[in-house]
């Protein structure tokens, strides 16, 4: 699936709310009035968002540069 | 900035002049590219470095006379390259092949009735312009006077060779004419459209030489016998020919048409002394091995001083001229990525370019114009300043800021700031200073804590300074504007531009005339340290000269830097570059240490901590004179975290108020007794991302008060997010007992929404 930033060890995590597992879910980032969508690992129950190390200091971080210089 | 002011600016940057050779040469040759060739053995390259320019580079090359040696920069450090022998070992090398394509034929026809080297140059520069060119010659063979000189010097079938090409071109030659006779050339302008003549052949009047189709050449004096003078005649008869009939002017844009001075600056310093190669055997001149041994010694003259002496330039691999255009056509984008935002935003303002630049480009203000433009086209990068800026709000917040005249006065003659950063590394060096100063000087010494806000200065946020300013300005009016001690040099060079001069004085100076205080344990070394003097005093010698006493006062021997006073490197705090470009700051600071394996004494806060951070043994001038706490080694001071730079600012005034002013304040937020463990190598990510212990604790806060957390059931970690300003905060960590224990800390600036179900 296109901008599927979930690994299976992102899915390790469960929510501590709802107590269940997370699993691949729509998520949309936003960064200087862009919008972005994206599969992200998110609590099925109560759509909370998990941004791994790897995705914040990678992908997320090029892109917040790239919409920065725009 | 409009392109009226670009091209001023560029103009400055002198990089792109060209050498002294190429400038003293007549017709201008591409020599050093030409040498450069040579010494790496490029001989084809070589050769077509030569063609580009040079007529008849098979004769040329043999005799030319090379009048560009007598100002090659190689002669301040040995001697001139011998630049005519290296033209002659270079074409008598293979030529590489050529196909001459000149222009489409134009119905214009040409005369020329000279038929030495000027002569034979004009009808080469004006065949390839497409003119139908008729050569008179008076002798039976045309070149004669080429032919004259001797074979082993200029093969004559070379001449012939050569000459071919112009045949090769379209052009005719009229043999045994009869090229001084007057009336035989004024016939020659009934047929021909415009006439090259040599009146150094004599005999001609000036009414002929006068009519607007004739054109003349001829130099006096050793010129006359210089081919490659004859050469550069024939050129300029055919630019003026070619311009005549195009019916353009004369005279624009041909000022360096022959000889000019160049303003390109070569350093020859550090250049070691080499005298010419002598060939083998002298009358055959250099082989190709010494050729290119003589070539190795050029010094490829280029100016490059600010790049050589600044990472930062160096870094984005051009030079200031070329710069300057990225920087105005970053600006002018309406569409499409800003590709120089990071080389605005890295600059540390500092100046020495300007101070080290022969021509003083000042790439500071180029890059602090620009980021002006962009805070206020609401295009500056959000992260380029934002952590700076928040300190800087830190600082100016309640939690540090305070205004107080001294306890027991009504009025103050003096106010001590000490700046935000040594407060933030050196909290009990402030306290020790007040006292001092306290007891020094009389009429009330007020304290005044809080930033100069230098950041928003440097982030280009001009309404923010503006208006932090006015607040500090009110303060101080408030205690009736007392002078101000000042004991940062950034803070002094803020102030100095925008309080009146009289208002302020430099600790040192205090010091220097007030004396040391009397129960002062200074800690010396016996081995000198290397004294570092901040970017910010880069024109203050009064100041600098004060701490140089003052290191005498105490006995401290110590060694001036070559980066010192006028010409102090940045530490790469500056112009918030630590902010914009945390690499190339690591690069900067290195380089710094790198300039002496001596401990350094330096007397800004920040550098001492950056040097500290970077492994280099560093101490502040005020860790030696006020040595209360018992410090053996100051130098081996440990530069304190971003966290404990703004716990230290926060426990300075609380202890200042108390202690001082009797007054029990609150000023940090209550921390509900939140417990953190972190490892040292945690720490170490938390300062490499910038991340403060305080907001790790509003995020446990939230986490643990919300429910809001995912866990993992492998590891037993609890992970966490919270949005503080423009960041969210990412947190990994395990609850006990003893508090909390911090895995991993990262951040983002993303804003991100999962579908509520």
């Amino acid at each position: 699936m296109k901008n599927n930033y979930a690994s299976p060890e992102d899915l390790r995590w469960k929510c501590y709310k709802c107590n269940i597992f997370l699993s691949v879910g729509p998520a949309t980032l936003i960064y200087m009035g862009n919008k972005i969508k994206a599969q992200l690992p998110v609590c099925p129950q109560c759509g909370f968002v998990f941004i791994s190390e790897e995705l914040a200091l990678g992908k997320m971080a090029e892109v917040e540069q790239i919409l920065e210089d725009k | 900035m409009d392109q009226k002011e670009l091209r001023l600016i560029e103009s400055k940057c002198i990089q792109e002049e060209p050498p002294e050779c190429t400038a003293a040469c007549p017709i201008h040759i591409d020599v050093r590219t030409f040498i450069a060739n040579v010494a790496r053995g490029k001989w084809e390259e070589a050769w077509k470095i030569l063609r580009k320019t040079m007529p008849f580079p098979g004769i040329l090359g043999r005799i030319c006379d090379a009048p560009c040696k007598e100002y090659c920069k190689r002669k301040g450090a040995g001697q001139a390259i011998e630049i005519g022998m290296l033209e002659q070992a270079c074409v008598k090398t293979q030529a590489p092949k050529q196909r001459i394509i000149p222009l489409p034929k134009k119905e214009k026809c040409i005369a020329i009735a000279v038929s030495k080297l000027s002569g034979l140059t004009a009808a080469w520069d004006l065949s390839r312009k497409g003119y139908e060119v008729t050569i008179f010659e008076a002798g039976g063979e045309l070149g004669e006077n080429l032919l004259s000189m001797p074979d082993e010097m200029l093969p004559h079938d070379l001449v012939r060779e050569e000459l071919g090409i112009l045949f090769s071109l379209g052009v005719e030659a009229v043999l045994n004419s009869s090229v001084d006779d007057e009336k035989f050339l004024s016939d020659l302008l009934n047929r021909f459209d415009a006439l090259y003549v040599g009146p150094d052949d004599g005999g001609l009047s000036s009414n002929f030489l006068e009519r607007e189709n004739v054109f003349s050449g001829g130099f006096s004096h050793y010129k006359a016998k210089s081919p490659v003078w004859q050469a550069a005649e024939g050129r300029w008869a055919a630019t003026s020919i070619d311009r005549y009939l195009q019916k353009v002017s004369q005279t624009a844009g041909r000022e360096k048409d022959g000889p000019f001075p160049t303003r390109l600056y070569t350093n020859i310093d550090n250049v070691a002394f080499a005298t010419a190669v002598k060939p083998l055997d002298d009358e055959s001149g250099y082989t190709p091995q010494e050729a290119m041994q003589e070539a190795g010694r050029c010094l490829h003259c280029e100016c490059l001083e600010c790049v050589k002496a600044c990472s930062y330039l160096e870094k984005f691999g051009s030079y200031p001229r070329k710069y300057s255009r990225e920087i105005y056509n970053n600006s002018s984008i309406v569409m499409g990525p800003r590709q120089a935002n990071k080389l605005v935003n890295s600059c540390s303002l500092c100046g020495l370019c300007e101070a080290i630049c022969p021509e003083n480009f000042a790439m500071q203000t180029l890059c602090l114009e620009a980021r002006r433009d962009m805070v206020q086209k609401g295009k500056m990068p959000v992260s380029a300043h934002e952590f700076a800026l928040l300190d800087m709000q830190f600082s100016n917040s309640d939690r540090f800021a305070m205004a107080q005249h001294e306890t027991g006065h009504e009025s103050s003659a003096y106010v001590f700031f000490p700046g935000c950063q040594l407060c933030a590394s050196s909290p009990d060096k402030v306290k020790n200073v007040y006292a001092h100063l306290r007891e020094t000087l009389s009429g009330g010494v007020g304290l005044m804590l809080g930033c100069c806000n230098a950041p928003a200065f440097w982030a280009g946020e001009e309404e923010l300074f503006e208006k932090q300013f006015s607040i500090f300005s009110g303060k101080w009016a408030d205690l009736g504007r007392p002078q101000i001690i000042l004991a940062c040099s950034t803070c002094y060079k803020i102030f100095k531009e925008n309080l009146n001069k009289a208002n302020i004085v430099s600790l040192w100076s205090i010091l220097d005339e007030t004396g040391l205080p009397r129960d002062c344990t200074v800690i010396k070394s016996d081995v000198p340290l290397a004294l570092h003097d901040p970017c910010t005093t880069r024109y203050e010698s009064a100041l600098q000269n004060n701490v140089r006493n003052l290191l005498q006062k105490i006995d401290q021997p110590f060694l001036e830097l070559t980066a010192k006073r006028e010409y102090a490197e940045c530490c790469g705090y500056g112009g918030l570059m630590q902010n914009a470009n945390p690499d190339l700051a690591k690069t900067v600071i290195k380089r710094l240490a790198g300039k002496s394996s001596a401990d350094y004494v330096t007397y800004c806060a920040v550098c001492r901590d950056n040097l500290a951070g970077a492994e280099k043994r560093t101490v502040h001038i005020l860790d030696l004179i006020f040595n209360k706490d018992g410090e053996s080694v100051p130098a081996a001071r440990k530069r304190p975290g971003w966290s404990q730079r703004q716990e230290n600012r926060l426990r300075l005034k609380h202890d200042l108020l108390s202690d001082l002013w009797a007054k029990d304040e609150t000023n940090r937020k209550d921390n509900d007794g939140i417990v953190l463990n972190i490892s040292s190598e945690v720490w170490q990510i938390l300062e490499d991302r910038r991340i403060l212990v305080t907001d790790l604790e509003e995020v446990i806060r939230h986490a643990e008060t919300s429910g809001q957390k995912f866990f993992n059931p492998d590891t037993r970690h609890f992970k966490t997010s919270l949005k503080l300003y423009n960041t969210t905060f990412w947190l990994e960590y395990t609850t006990s007992d003893n508090g909390f224990t911090i895995y991993n800390a990262y951040s983002h600036r993303m804003v991100v929404s999962g579908k509520e179900k």
